[in-house]
């Protein structure tokens, strides 16, 4: 006589249709546009790729993308850290306002960022008219297009700091205290490596948003090629332009820097979540 | 050489929780401030270190003025209750940390540093683990390089927050012989927090009681554990029978009480509360007796006996196989005879027996 194997009962059902309906969904939203898009790439066959993203003004427009994403990120990098150091150390009226307006531009429709900024800082607005008397124009220039990359990817380094400072264990910071540490030496010794993967994971991840921001840019930056156009945009005028090649290969150049970042965000992760697992 | 407290207060918004505390430690000492939770212990501990700062009051130690001296200054030792080890440094670094933090000047060599880090892991009995991260140790032997690290620094004053709290039976008793020989051979003035009276006594050389903010009691194990100072203290020391009394020429005196074994005490005549634990009375099988069994189990060892009068209702514990044990079954009635006790005068003072008379609730209207 054989004893039928015990089958163990799962605690919550309904584990293959969860599953099933969200692996749809992912592949369906996901992956299958990313697949596309790479397939239509595919298409183009190497050398007629080479020949569009060597094109000087795809070049340019390379260029200005990442130089512009990449000034955005080392500010926000620095300004959001600060910020999230603001919000969770110090208790102040209006703390938590401060906090919810973090908020504001992730939920606030980029192309409304992008006038607002226009209006704000063009030639007669409320800061163009003083910074241009001081010889600075934002408006139609890098440095619009910086400023706009800035607003909409603050929140990522925020609020990728914020619950890991929230979770750093006060007692971490005394105890280095009463081991003699001034503040500096507390700040890079105990809080910065404790933080340091979030930061920079944070920091990445809003260099790649700002790749690929599009709405709040092309308002202020007044899209001269060679000069301000970003590759997000120069893809959507091929397209209008019915270049459907054109418009796949900058789209995958994009694409595949958003891998790369997103790849590199996620190993930063990992590596610093290596010593906090036991596995003794 | 010596901590010296002088009548410290502190408040947290609008609750003290040190209310006068006078407290003086002397070098090499080994002290343990019981209580329970929210006595004040810890708070009072921090302050030592410079991590909280009093209302009012003076730290003086070695007769400098410590409340003038950031806790970088202190130079003490500081284990806290969950380790804080920092977890992205090795056991090593971590060990370390104190005396790699050190200003250029003042800073050892690298090698002076490294001998220093492999003599203390020797020392605490971890050196196989010098190369671990915190999240790979167990308790005991985060517990272990968390000492590791408060020593590297030669701290002025050893401070522990409950050392033990977090660890299990066998690993706590082992840890408490190792911290002693450790205080004997560093011989370092060490304060620790506990609210286990098992671990105090053991531990330390004076015990300081403290309760809602004040220390109720110092001493050693016999003493507080004979002549406890306040009802606060009896009770904290497991006198769970709160009996009304009545003292005349100093002698207690209550019904259905035996109170000959009780010495006279110098209290003056009227109501006071007499504390005693469940294993200080014999029961004394007396046919008119003010008190019945209600409930009679054994353990084996131990007779656990439920006496009730109606309206009090108490524990009492003796050993099984004593002469006084035999006989003594559910139903029967005795007299209650103390061997030993504490007095408190004042009924009142001393809240009464919690006797479990229930009031009908009023209804709330609408």
């Amino acid at each position: 006589m054989t004893a039928a194997a015990i089958k163990p009962k799962r605690v919550l059902p309904g584990f293959s249709l969860s599953l099933g309906v969200t692996l749809l969904y992912v592949a369906l939203i996901i992956l299958i546009p990313v697949i596309a898009l790479v397939l239509k790439g595919a298409e183009i066959g190497p050398a007629r790729f080479w020949e569009i993203i060597s094109a000087p003004r795809t070049l340019a427009a390379i260029r200005v993308t990442v130089t512009a994403a990449a000034v955005a990120t080392v500010f926000n990098a620095f300004y959001g850290l600060l910020m999230a150091w603001v919000l969770t150390r110090y208790d102040f009226p209006g703390r938590r306002i401060l906090d919810a307006l973090m908020d504001v531009p992730f939920a606030l429709p980029t192309a409304v960022a992008g006038i607002a900024l226009t209006a704000l800082y063009s030639a007669n607005g409320w800061f163009g008219a003083p910074l241009g008397l001081a010889g600075v124009e934002l408006v139609y220039t890098l440095g619009g297009v910086i400023l706009a990359m800035t607003f909409t990817s603050i929140p990522f380094v925020v609020r990728a700091i914020q619950p890991v400072l929230e979770d750093l264990d006060p007692a971490l910071e005394q105890a280095a205290m009463t081991l003699g540490a001034r503040p500096w030496a507390i700040f890079r010794r105990v809080v910065l490596p404790a933080i340091l993967p979030a930061w920079l994971s944070g920091s990445t991840i809003a260099f790649a948003r700002s790749l690929g921001e599009f709405g709040a840019v092309v308002f202020i930056a007044g899209n001269l090629p060679f000069k301000t156009e970003i590759a997000a945009l120069l893809a959507f005028i091929r397209l209008e332009e019915y270049d459907y090649q054109g418009a796949a290969a900058i789209a995958l150049v994009l694409l595949i820097f958003a891998l790369i970042l997103l790849a590199l965000s996620n190993w930063l992760q990992f590596r610093a979540a290596r010593h906090l697992e036991a596995k003794s | 050489m010596s901590i010296v407290i002088d009548n410290m207060t502190k408040s947290f918004g609008g609750t003290s929780v040190l209310r006068g505390i006078d407290l003086t430690v002397q070098t090499g000492e080994l002290v343990a401030l019981l209580g329970p939770s929210g006595s004040g212990k810890t708070t009072l501990l921090k302050i030592i270190a410079g991590l909280e700062w009093p209302n009012s009051g003076g730290l003086r130690v070695n007769e400098q003025d410590w409340l003038g001296l950031a806790a970088q200054d202190r130079r003490i030792g500081f284990v806290f209750q969950h380790y804080a080890l920092f977890p992205h440094m090795s056991v090593r670094d971590n060990i370390a940390f104190g005396l790699t933090v050190r200003p250029r000047a003042e800073r050892p060599g690298k090698s002076v540093i490294a001998a220093k880090v492999e003599e203390l892991l020797h020392f605490l009995q971890i050196a196989h683990l010098g190369d671990r991260y915190p999240a790979q140790l167990s308790g005991g032997q985060r517990q272990r390089v968390a000492l590791g690290r408060a020593l590297a620094i030669q701290p002025t004053v050893l401070l522990l927050d409950e050392p033990f709290g977090a660890l299990d039976a066998a690993v706590r008793r082992d840890l408490r012989a190792w911290l002693r020989s450790v205080h004997q051979e560093t011989g370092s003035t060490t304060i620790f927090v506990t609210h286990d009276q098992e671990e105090a006594f053991e531990l330390a050389d004076r015990v300081v009681v403290m309760g809602d903010g004040r220390i109720e009691q110092i001493g050693n194990a016999d003493q507080i554990h004979d002549h406890p100072a306040s009802p606060f203290v009896a009770r904290f020391m497991g006198a769970t029978i709160e009996l009304p009394v009545t003292i005349r020429a100093g002698r207690v005196e209550a019904l259905g009480l035996d109170a000959s074994r009780l010495p006279r005490r110098a209290l003056p005549d009227g109501p006071a509360t007499l504390f005693l634990r469940p294993d200080d009375v014999t029961p004394v099988a007396d046919a008119s007796g003010r008190f019945q069994i209600s409930r009679a189990a054994s353990n084996g060892a131990i007779l656990r006996l439920e006496l009730t009068d109606g309206t009090l209702s108490l524990p009492v514990d003796l050993p099984r196989r004593a002469p006084e044990a035999q006989g003594l079954t559910s139903g029967t009635r005795v007299t209650l005879r103390p061997e030993a006790g504490a007095i408190f005068s004042g009924g009142r003072d001393a809240p009464a027996p919690r006797t479990v008379t229930e009031f009908p609730r009023k209804e709330q209207s609408l």
